[in-house]
């Protein structure tokens, strides 16, 4: 066998080489070939010991959870301004037009002056994130220019009922029950 | 009524009808657990925890299984054979429970022997009864009326007859160097030497050809779950699929009792004369381990490999094991 350019490194074998050379085992039969077949017996047998000892590497799922990864894009987050409370989407359909799936819903309206919703100029009356179309892409969170909706953690969104997955306003400015653990640094 | 055969010790009726209520109820106390020791083993060997849901540990999985199996129809195929449809699961299950009786789990103490029966003939009886149980196979799998029970009674035809020689010769040896039959007198014979180190090649062939008696892994092609779909157990469904599971432990614990009595030295080992059983079992349980452990190993022959690993490996290696131990048993 040659050795490998540089140029042809992600071959496993050489483009110009008609012969590819092919490692077989020995032929079986014949005293020699039981000898070998007990020989590898004895051989898969420690092998499928050693993985007994090594001890079974199951998450058992609805107690323990794998933690996710920070940027994992879970379920939708809408969110509020710390310090006035207010929400920060304006209702700009942004995220709406660039949903692939077609599944955000906005109906915007005019803040009234003494009431305000929102820090804009207009706010979000309707705001609907129906979440069995949802692909969770995450176009949403990057046309959104107020970063007023995000990405969460929460992947466990099983429902009974279709609509039930469609997730209002109240829903999602909700602080959602914590219920994924998130990696930790290096994991 | 006539004997069935010659006892050695006679015993009152009440005495017999004790001892194999005992051996039922030990016996079929084990084989539920060793249902779930196989599924929980053979999870750990693959990494995973295997059944551990239903009660604690997951013990009590194999009540929910038969109450599963029980709820189902006992459904039958239009083209099925009735009365032999419904033989097939029968005669295994009578097969099993009959091998049961030889197995001994201790010598006679206090007048009451412990074991089910000792018969003069012992381990011919073992085989005798043993074969009954592919007789449901092979009926089963005809009678079904579908391709893939069909193929799986064959290929139980074929594994029959390329495996029983060899196992027969295997225990050739220890019966010649235990001067007996009968297995108490074996068992009795092996005070100072287990027969698993002299008789060493008979008890590996006796191995092998046990895996393809209980069609285990690597020898389950009339079963072949991947390409039969379960061969001759295909169109049976509720408890009768069951009753051939079942049937498939019971082998398991026959063929481990009877070769931890021909090799392994029986209810032999240190301790009081009542825990011998306990010794018995002891052994058995380790080799139901054996079989647990290769089923989670080695993959399914085909069964032409099987055959020629049944004529041209272990019959010849029995015969030449038959003959150096006559010839040792003879000159010493």
């Amino acid at each position: 066998m040659a050795v490998l350019g540089a140029g042809v490194a992600e071959f496993p074998y050489l483009k110009d080489e008609d012969v590819v050379e092919v490692q077989r085992g020995p032929e079986p039969g014949g005293v020699g070939g039981a000898y070998r077949a007990f020989g590898e017996t004895l051989r898969g047998l420690k092998t499928t010991m050693a993985r007994l000892i090594e001890g079974p590497l199951t998450i058992e799922y609805p107690e323990e959870k794998t933690p996710v990864y920070p940027r994992f894009r879970g379920r939708h987050k809408l969110h509020k301004f710390e310090d006035t409370g207010l929400e920060k989407c304006v209702g700009c359909s942004l995220c709406a037009a660039a949903c692939p799936a077609d599944c955000i819903r906005v109906v915007a309206a005019e803040n009234i002056p003494g009431d305000r919703v929102s820090a804009g100029e207009r706010y979000a009356a309707v705001y609907e994130i129906n979440l069995s179309r949802c692909i969770f892409c995450g176009y949403c969170e990057i046309a959104c220019p107020f970063d007023a909706i995000t990405m969460g953690h929460d992947y466990e969104m099983a429902d009974y009922d279709r609509s039930d997955l469609i997730f209002t306003k109240e829903m999602l400015l909700a602080e959602p029950i914590e219920r994924t653990p998130l990696r930790a640094e290096g994991e | 009524m006539l004997p069935i055969a010659d006892t050695t010790v006679v015993e009152a009726t009440w005495v017999m009808i004790v001892k194999s209520l005992a051996i039922f109820a030990v016996i079929f106390g084990i084989l539920p657990l060793m249902t779930v020791l196989e599924r929980k083993l053979i999870g750990r060997f693959q990494h995973r925890y295997g059944p551990n849901r239903v009660g604690p540990f997951g013990i009590l999985q194999p009540l929910a299984d038969v109450g599963k199996l029980l709820s189902k129809e006992a459904f039958r195929p239009a083209n099925a054979i009735g009365t032999l449809f419904i033989l097939g699961p029968l005669l295994p299950v009578l097969s099993g429970v009959l091998a049961l009786a030889i197995i001994p789990w201790g010598n006679v103490q206090d007048g009451v022997g412990l074991y089910g029966i000792d018969v003069p003939i012992g381990i011919l009886y073992f085989f005798a009864v043993g074969s009954i149980a592919f007789y449901g196979l092979l009926l089963g799998g005809w009678s079904s009326g579908s391709k893939y029970s069909l193929l799986g009674a064959m290929r139980g035809a074929a594994q029959l007859i390329s495996y029983e020689v060899a196992m027969g010769l295997s225990l050739l040896g220890v019966i010649m160097m235990g001067g007996s039959l009968s297995l108490v007198d074996i068992v009795e014979a092996q005070g100072s030497l287990w027969f698993i180190v002299p008789q060493f090649v008979g008890f590996l062939i006796f191995m092998m050809a046990g895996f393809a008696e209980t069609n285990r892994t690597p020898f389950d092609m009339p079963e072949a779950d991947a390409e039969l779909v379960q061969g001759f157990m295909t169109e049976y469904g509720g408890m009768r699929f069951g009753s051939f599971l079942l049937v498939e432990y019971m082998e398991i614990i026959v063929v481990s009792g009877v070769a931890a009595a021909m090799f392994l030295g029986g209810w032999m080992g240190p301790g009081p004369g009542w825990l011998d059983p306990i010794w018995m079992l002891t052994k058995m349980l380790g080799l139901v381990l054996l079989f647990i452990w290769v089923r989670a190993t080695l993959p399914r022959l085909r069964y032409d490999q099987l055959m020629g690993l049944g004529w041209k490996v272990l019959l010849p290696l029995a015969t030449l094991n038959v003959l150096v131990t006559a010839i040792l048993v003879v000159t010493t």
